[in-house]
């Protein structure tokens, strides 16, 4: 009986179930609490016994947070910041990936033990240099600062290498080479085919933290017209007026600065998933 | 595998020869020699790059300004002060809360976390109906930004009219300061930290369980080890180096925490509470950049000391979790 507990036919028992659906409440509820604020009036959402499910004014509170801040345009700059951030780090982390994993060269062991170095290092310790240095070459306020950081990241170069190490057979390389194509080809006809699902998942996380950023935006483009969702949220919650007190207008913007990458989760989050646990068993 | 290798290669080199038009051989050969050394350096130069420009030239300019004064107004860095600014920074009573508020709220945050990961982790980690909808569903939290938890936790722990205020309220317990009491404004904190990343960190345990050979249960199963048991004796001990690698992670994500504590301020100082009581080292960084009195090189100074403790903190970490593996393996 034991034997077949762990093999294929028995389902765990209810009190695992139990378990992972409390877990998966205490995941959501913080979520659809939001939502029901964001979806009451201004004054129901301070009153006692506080609202549980949603109202029906979820359009007016968003109709008040396009008044208080420029949502399309921080969405827009989010949008364009991310993908660039994603594009620019599959290309560069998945050549230097390559590099790493796959070709012979002289201090290659040093220099990777300096990427993965390099990710211990704090923000902080760069950000206000980093901040000057943008600003005498008039960057401040512009996306170009926003995205600049996440050109490449050394979490990037590291996920790739682990990736190509046994993604890519050495001796198609070879054989690719003695076939006489360039390093650049070689490359390009067997790394990138075989990349391509690592890559995508790069992508999509590289996206999602370029998304999520906070601090060197809100340092970047503070004062500035440009501004990324998450630093028009905090916009939204100083705005003059009521901004902090009013819960409904406050929960109903949180709400939709974060759609955008729920519905990406919807569309991605099986990948994201096995992503996450490749990359950890490799890592 | 390479056994197969020396006839298609040798095959390859044979023919190649007889392909090439004999004048131009010796350059292209040339070229390819230099194709095949300076490539790999070509391909890892972008990082290194972008890295030189955004990460070590400013850092160590961070530390070559920790050293200088900055005039009011100023445009670059005043005279050299020697460690006045170090002093500074260590003898300023915020930045010992800072320091005390960042050690608190990252305990307050880790240390559960990697219980309740590792726990949510082997219930994953069974022959469950919808397996992958419910590995998709721990991650949810994960894809909402640290502004936008902030901007909830904030009220679900609001003071007056919060969530979680009504419910204690309800219960007949005393209500909370959430925003005033400082190991309560911790625990929030800490609270933010744990929703969002707790899934994604039992996705990584989860994986590295699955890595654990099924034989080993089953024997155990034989010998009459329950599942608890199994957790504790197979499952802890074999997941041990990703265990050390979420924990690295975590303090090393755990001590830099600024966005959970700025927008949970609900005053616009951004002080992190009107005393200070939930300001962060982040924070601390941060503000003092923005503050009147040489704010750049002690920031930099700030950002230095920030960067020493994650070290030390990663070192014993790492120390604590090779002294304990070393001892259970005995």
């Amino acid at each position: 009986m034991t034997l077949r507990m762990r093999s294929a036919g028995t389902r765990p028992s209810f009190l695992v179930y139990g378990l992972l659906a409390a877990f998966l409440l205490g995941s959501v509820f913080p979520l659809y609490w939001s939502f029901v604020i964001g979806s009451v009036t201004s004054e129901r959402a301070i009153t006692t016994p506080p609202p549980l499910v949603p109202g029906g004014h979820f359009f007016d509170n968003a109709a008040r947070v396009f008044d208080r801040i420029d949502f399309w345009s921080a969405l827009a700059n989010s949008v364009i910041v991310s993908s660039v951030a994603a594009l620019s780090t599959v290309v560069f982390a998945t050549l230097a990936g390559y590099a790493f994993a796959k070709l012979p060269f002289r201090g290659s062991n040093l220099l990777m033990a300096f990427v993965v170095m390099t990710m211990a290092v704090p923000p902080q310790l760069a950000m206000i240099p980093l901040f000057k240095e943008f600003a005498n070459l008039g960057l401040a306020g512009t996306r170009t600062a926003v995205v600049l950081p996440w050109l490449v990241t050394a979490f990037g170069v590291f996920f790739m290498r682990q990736y190509l190490k046994d993604a890519v057979p050495t001796q198609l390389i070879e054989a690719a080479r003695m076939d006489g194509c360039s390093m650049l080809r070689t490359f390009w006809t067997v790394g990138v085919p075989a990349a391509r699902p690592a890559m995508a998942i790069l992508g999509l996380f590289t996206f999602m933290q370029a998304w999520t950023d906070f601090m060197w935006p809100l340092l970047v483009l503070q004062g500035s017209d440009v501004q990324t969702l998450q630093t028009a949220l905090d916009q939204l919650k100083i705005a003059p007026g009521q901004g902090l007190s009013d819960m409904a207008l406050l929960q109903a913007g949180t709400i939709m600065a974060t759609v955008p990458l729920l519905l990406l989760f919807i569309a991605t989050g099986r990948q994201l998933v096995s992503g996450i646990m490749q990359g950890a068993v490799k890592g | 595998m390479t056994r197969t290798l020396p006839p298609e290669t040798v095959g390859a080199a044979t023919a190649a020869p007889a392909a090439g038009t004999p004048p131009s051989r010796t350059l292209r050969q040339r070229l390819a020699g230099l194709d095949t050394t300076v490539s790999p350096y070509l391909y890892v130069l972008p990082f290194f790059l972008v890295f030189a420009v955004i990460g070590l030239y400013p850092m160590l300019y961070s530390g070559y300004l920790s050293f200088f004064s900055w005039p009011r107004f100023g445009a670059t860095h005043g005279d050299a002060v020697g460690w006045a600014n170090y002093a500074h920074v260590l003898q300023d009573p915020v930045f010992h809360k800072a320091l005390w508020n960042t050690i608190g709220i990252f305990l307050l945050s880790s240390v559960p976390q990697v219980v309740i990961a590792s726990v949510v982790a082997a219930l994953l980690n069974t022959n469950l109906r919808g397996r992958v909808w419910w590995r998709m569903s721990v991650l949810l939290p994960f894809v909402v930004a640290p502004a936008a938890v902030a901007l909830i936790f904030g009220a679900l722990f609001a003071d007056k009219s919060g969530l979680v205020n009504d419910l204690l309220a309800g219960l007949g317990l005393p209500e909370v300061r959430w925003h005033a009491d400082r190991l309560a404004s911790w625990t929030a904190i800490a609270g933010m930290v744990n929703w969002r990343w707790t899934g994604y960190n039992t996705l990584i345990l989860l994986a590295a369980m699955q890595a654990i050979p099924r034989s080993i249960y089953e024997a155990a199963s034989i010998d009459g080890a329950g599942g608890v048991r199994q957790f504790f004796t197979i499952t802890l001990p074999s997941i041990r180096p990703t265990m050390l690698f979420v924990i690295i992670t975590s303090t090393i994500g755990g001590l830099q925490i600024f966005t959970e504590p700025r927008l949970f301020d609900t005053n616009l100082q951004h002080q992190g509470g009107a005393d200070y009581q939930y300001q962060t080292l982040a924070m601390y960084v941060f503000n003092t950049a923005n503050s009147a009195t040489d704010p750049y090189p002690r920031a930099a100074a700030a950002a230095w000391l920030l960067f020493l403790l994650i070290i030390a903190f990663a070192l014993v970490n790492f120390l604590l979790t090779r002294a304990l593996q070393r001892r259970s393996s005995l």
